[in-house]
């Protein structure tokens, strides 16, 4: 764990009044940067991470040792280019890669929090991560961007602070979370809950881990970030370095054989625990019910450029929950694009090299800052 | 570049909201940015020419305006644009009606099916007619609406709009359409460029 001396953290004293109620204060956010923020400061982007992401947006993880989340995306010449813009990333409160979450030791009892931690919603994730502004002294965002649960607290950020963006970039995103989302979710949480280590949420007291279970959510949710087309390409019926079935349950298909490796690598890097509370916070997130039932709401008050963007094989945030957003932003006479970028990597792809992707993000922030700075 | 489109950008005021469906490669939107510094949004069904106007720093929304029309509310835009493409919808009177629904004023260009090399064509060869404006097969067209300039000017009556002014465009040169040329302009024009209202 002395890995995580790597982390930067911003330790916030302003309260922050979740919206379970509670308030939290002095609590630790741990964030990255890359690239350097310009005397103008008017060159940062705020990227948000997914689910199982972290503040490591690019590069090596100084804690995994593996590559960033976004690295297709974000670099030195890439769409979202470090040579140019300044991008921030926090690990979102909840989560387990520095920030304020559930492994952290409660003050009060001295004990890890587990359970007992607040849950926390999206919404409270953003509302953490906007002390990162006052921090690096920034008045406005170039941009926020992310995909999947980073786009839905894009959609937040631009609710919650209409004048803080000068751009918007929602990807691969909703702006409720479908009963089909939550079901996987719930069976994701119900994996880890039927491991019997995870001891209602008590194991770190007993230095066990529910590793299989955890392991079963993770294998679950990394079906739903493909598409069937992509997954029968990749693997077929193609046989695990066997010429014949073996007429029993080892993994005889490599498929089988593959997400048992994503399993068993994902516990290496997150805490069960975290992933029951990002999951609820996912599960919560209904920006159409807080304004509601009329999304338009949500963006009446923003100046922001939004850009929007779905893959055709996204299955789990399908096109249609995204054009919804498109919409919703049309009712208002925002400024919006919208792009359905053609891919058969699923929902996983505006994490991969899909080109015409990496291509429209690349264009539509590199004109959206020459215009601004002509 | 088209050259209707300094026609369409002539009948269009300055700093005026516009919406172009149809944006192509977004050439018609960079014009009228340029030269009447409109605030301009586009939609485009083609991925690839998305990608373009994207490339291009427009505000584009990938979308089938038969169906995608329909987000946009009442009197957004103070124009919207339609060039040369009402002949492909399904639906030529709803996209119509919704143009003049979503904008103040409505900008229709229609390529003339009335025109003589089309009408030679059909009547000399007893085949589909091919010209440059309309350079494909029967069975591989995506016009599947055709309109002669005067078959408009009889669609306004019939689903009630107003025609506030039409020109023709005869080898590269505009002239106005009025009621006592219009059998010469259906036979010469090319194209015809309708600036339409409720």
């Amino acid at each position: 764990m002395n890995l995580k001396q790597n982390i930067k953290t911003l330790i916030v004293k302003k309260p922050l009044k979740l919206d379970c109620g509670q308030t939290i204060s002095n609590f630790p956010l741990a964030y990255e940067t890359y690239g350097s923020l310009n005397n103008e400061k008017d060159n940062a982007i705020l990227v948000f991470h997914a689910l199982t992401g972290d503040q490591f947006v690019t590069g090596i993880n100084p804690v995994t040792k593996k590559d960033g989340w976004w690295s297709y995306a974000v670099g030195s010449g890439k769409s979202i280019d470090t040579d140019k813009y300044f991008v921030i990333c926090a690990n979102v409160i909840g989560g387990c890669m520095g920030s304020f979450g559930p492994s952290h030791e409660n003050p009060m009892t001295k004990k890890i929090y587990g359970t007992d931690f607040p849950v926390i919603t999206i919404n409270d994730m953003v509302n953490a991560q906007i002390n990162l502004l006052d921090f690096f002294g920034i008045k406005k965002l170039f941009s926020v961007a992310g995909g999947s649960m980073g786009g839905m607290q894009v959609l937040q950020f631009i609710s919650n602070y209409p004048d803080k963006a000068k751009t918007a970039i929602p990807i691969a995103c909703t702006s409720s979370h479908s009963a089909q989302n939550i079901a996987f979710n719930e069976l994701g949480r119900q994996a880890i809950a039927a491991d019997h280590n995870w001891s209602d949420g008590n194991y770190n007291s007993k230095n066990i881990v529910p590793d299989k279970g955890l392991a079963v959510a993770r294998m679950a949710a990394h079906i739903t970030y493909l598409s069937k087309k992509g997954l029968q390409e990749k693997f077929g019926r193609k046989l695990q370095e066997r010429d014949d079935l073996k007429f029993g349950f080892d993994a005889d298909f490599q498929i089988e054989s593959y997400l048992r490796y994503q399993g068993s690598v994902f516990v290496d890097r997150f805490d069960a625990n975290s992933y029951l509370y990002i999951t609820r916070a996912m599960d919560y997130f209904d920006l159409v019910k807080q304004f509601n039932g009329n999304l338009s709401d949500a963006f009446k008050d923003t100046k922001a450029k939004f850009f929007i963007i779905s893959f055709t094989s996204d299955w789990l945030y399908p096109t249609q929950e995204n054009k919804d957003i498109v919409i919703a932003l049309n009712a208002v006479g925002a400024n919006v694009g919208f792009v359905e970028i053609e891919s058969d990597k699923g929902h996983d792809s505006f994490l991969l090299n899909v080109p015409n992707f990496l291509k429209a993000l690349k264009n539509f922030l590199d004109k959206s800052y020459a215009e601004k700075h002509s | 570049m088209k050259p209707e489109y300094k026609i369409i950008s002539d009948l269009i005021e300055k700093d005026a909201k516009v919406l172009d469906v149809g944006c192509d490669d977004g050439t018609l939107m960079e014009f009228l940015k340029t030269n009447k510094n409109v605030n301009i949004r586009g939609i485009e069904i083609s991925k690839e020419k998305v990608q373009t106007c994207i490339a291009k720093g427009l505000t584009v929304i990938e979308g089938n305006a038969e169906f995608d029309l329909k987000q946009f509310p009442n009197d957004s835009f103070e124009y919207v644009v339609l060039g040369q493409t009402l002949q492909a919808f399904i639906n030529p009177e709803t996209v119509i009606k919704e143009l003049l629904r979503i904008g103040n004023k409505a900008i229709v260009t229609i390529p003339n099916f009335g025109h003589w090399k089309v009408r030679l064509d059909l009547l000399l060869k007893g085949t589909m007619p091919i010209t440059n404006s309309l350079p494909h097969d029967w069975y591989n067209t995506p016009n599947i609406h055709m309109c002669t300039i005067k078959d408009f000017v009889g669609f306004s009556k019939i689903i009630n709009f107003k025609i506030f002014k039409s020109l023709a465009l005869i080898n590269e040169n505009v002239s106005d359409i009025n009621h006592s040329n219009l059998i010469f302009k259906n036979l010469f024009g090319e194209l015809g460029i309708f600036l339409i209202e409720k």
